[in-house]
């Protein structure tokens, strides 16, 4: 069982829930975070100075796959949350130990 | 006290040949004295002016809380920026000739130009287009708010894509070549004044003008890139309602305000401004109750605003029973054309259309049904036995409908050769707020650092 953590454009969002869609995979976590990478950041005015505004808005999309498809699930998100452009983000994999429904207490079977 | 039966509505009676008659009425003096003794200065009349103005003015501030409540927060300083311009340059823009050309002696096409640059505009209550009791100022100023608003109400059609620097282009130049034009139509003596079309506070002149700007905007600038694939929500809907209810509050000015005195028309004015709305509230809660089993707040405050255009015609001309009826009529299109609209292709974004060509229209003909001369001692309507009035209300429309959309879609098409009127693909998906202004709505902390 594979932790994917994807930290991408928020307006690719929808483009990403659509391609996991496709793959069947059953749910997901969305978090609105801030951060950098390469990606310079923009210029800000306020009340006559200029700010460097460097940690911009992204969007982190969580899922956690079974470990067969997790190849699938990474390449659908990049080419779906891909321009081309600097600042497209990152995708992460991590592993995890186990997984529990908290309605009935089973143990995930992913 | 003044005597007053029913007070007429000064702005109206311009239209009939009555002009010298009422100013004598105005003043017995002028009829006696050789030299014309200037008309009075009412401090009434003057003291109720002063504030209905700032209320107007105030409407602006409040459309912006309205529209930038409606939008995702990438775009809401964009989207209230976008009204709040219209203060600068629509203001400034009429006191040089916008107001010249809307309420000065002209054509019936047209004012002329002796009051531009307010050439002539005193503190006296002379000079002016019509006898007023008030400072020309200040009825300067008054219907300069009008003006202001009518202009930024178009920018709800195009919110979220429109460049900003083409639309401060567009909405100045609108405000003289299409809103001072149709004002004077109405308003300064033009041909619908002569053939007795009845706006009180500007249904036809402000919501049916700036309804069909909005919609030939929409389709000039295009949708939206995201239109129809992602969540266009509103990013905060207690904006939405606080600029409903200020909205409310300023229109107190623009409809008992449009009496232009403090008298028995403005207190008119105001009771129908208080009911209509109510009328229209109540029945967009009962569909969207009937529709979905849930009364919505944005719906609410749509409802509020929709009522309050639908009786801007008819503000001063109508009952205050017939004010409810009247609202509660013009829920039920405006309710369904968003709904249609939602449906179309046409990115309409914030429902300029379905809330103020739609709801503008319907009021503007229901004046022609609902005026009663026991109440505004001008005209009757189709109920009370004058269906011709209505014909002239339908042709008041069609005339605003067809200026406003012709001259609106060349204007925009000439700016659109000049510059591009849609953002770039990356300015909007960023937001138009850092891409357009440099500025957030809702700043981080940390993470910036000072530059120089």
């Amino acid at each position: 069982m594979k932790l994917v953590k994807s930290i991408v454009r928020p307006n690719k969002v929808d483009d990403v829930r659509d391609a996991l869609e496709k793959l069947s995979i059953p749910g997901m976590t969305v978090t609105e975070v801030r951060g950098h990478g390469r990606q310079k950041g923009h210029t800000a005015i306020y009340r006559g100075k200029e700010y460097n505004v460097s940690l911009l808005p992204k969007v982190e999309i969580e899922v956690v796959v079974s470990d067969d498809v997790v190849d699938e699930v990474i390449a659908a998100i990049v080419t779906a949350a891909r321009t081309g452009e600097i600042g497209d983000g990152r995708v992460f994999v991590l592993p995890v130990e186990h997984g529990y429904n908290i309605r009935t207490g089973e143990r995930d079977m992913v | 006290m003044r005597p007053m039966t029913h007070t007429l509505p000064l702005r109206r009676l311009i239209r009939s040949g009555t002009f010298a008659a009422l100013a004598v009425l105005a003043c017995p003096a002028l009829a006696l004295a050789q030299t014309p003794a200037p008309p009075a200065l009412d401090s009434g009349d003057t003291a109720w002016m002063l504030i209905s103005t700032a209320l107007v003015l105030l409407m602006t501030p409040a459309l912006a809380f309205f529209y930038g409540g409606l939008v995702r927060s990438k775009n809401a300083l964009n989207t209230m920026m976008m009204s709040f311009i219209s203060l600068g340059f629509v203001g400034v823009a009429w006191a040089f000739v916008g107001y010249s050309l809307a309420l000065s002696p002209g054509t019936s096409w047209l004012g002329g130009l002796s009051l531009a640059f307010l050439h002539g505009v005193g503190l006296d209550p002379t000079g002016a287009i019509i006898p007023l009791t008030i400072p020309h100022v200040l009825y300067m100023c008054f219907q300069a708010t009008f003006c202001i608003i009518t202009a930024a109400l178009i920018s709800g059609a195009i919110v979220e894509r429109m460049r900003f620097v083409p639309y401060l282009v567009f909405i100045t130049i609108w405000s003289v070549v299409v809103y001072a034009p149709v004002a004077h139509w109405v308003w300064g003596g033009g041909w619908l004044a002569q053939m007795g079309a009845l706006d009180f506070a500007g249904g036809t002149v402000v919501h049916v003008n700036a309804g069909i700007a909005a919609l030939v905007a929409a389709l000039c600038v295009g949708p939206r890139r995201d239109f129809k694939k992602s969540g266009l929500l509103p990013h905060n809907v207690p904006f939405v309602l606080l600029g409903a209810g200020l909205l409310w509050f300023g229109w107190f000015g623009f409809n008992s305000g449009s009496a232009l005195a403090s008298n028995g028309s403005a207190g008119l004015a105001f009771s129908t401004t208080m009911l209509a709305p109510a009328g229209t509230l109540v029945v967009w809660t009962l569909l969207d109750i009937m529709r979905s089993g849930k009364p919505t707040a944005v719906g609410a405050a749509t409802g509020i605003v929709v009522g309050l255009v639908a009786v801007t015609p008819a503000a001063g001309f109508i009952s205050p029973m017939n004010a409810i009826l009247l609202g509660a009529i013009a829920a039920v299109p405006s309710y369904f054309g968003l709904i249609i609209r939602a449906r179309t292709s046409l990115d309409d974004s914030l429902d300029v259309v379905a809330a103020h060509g739609v709801g503008g229209t319907v009021g503007a003909l229901l004046t022609g049904v609902f005026a009663e001369k026991s109440f505004n001692g001008v005209a009757d309507g189709l109920l009370y036995g004058n269906p011709h009035q209505f014909l002239v209300q339908v042709v008041a429309v069609l005339a605003a409908i067809v200026y406003s959309g012709v001259v609106s879609f060349i204007l925009l098409k000439i700016i659109g050769a000049i510059m591009p009127l849609h953002a770039s693909a990356d300015d909007e998906s960023e937001g138009l707020d850092t891409s357009m202004h440099g500025e957030e709505a809702y700043v981080h902390t940390g993470g910036s650092t000072m530059i120089g």
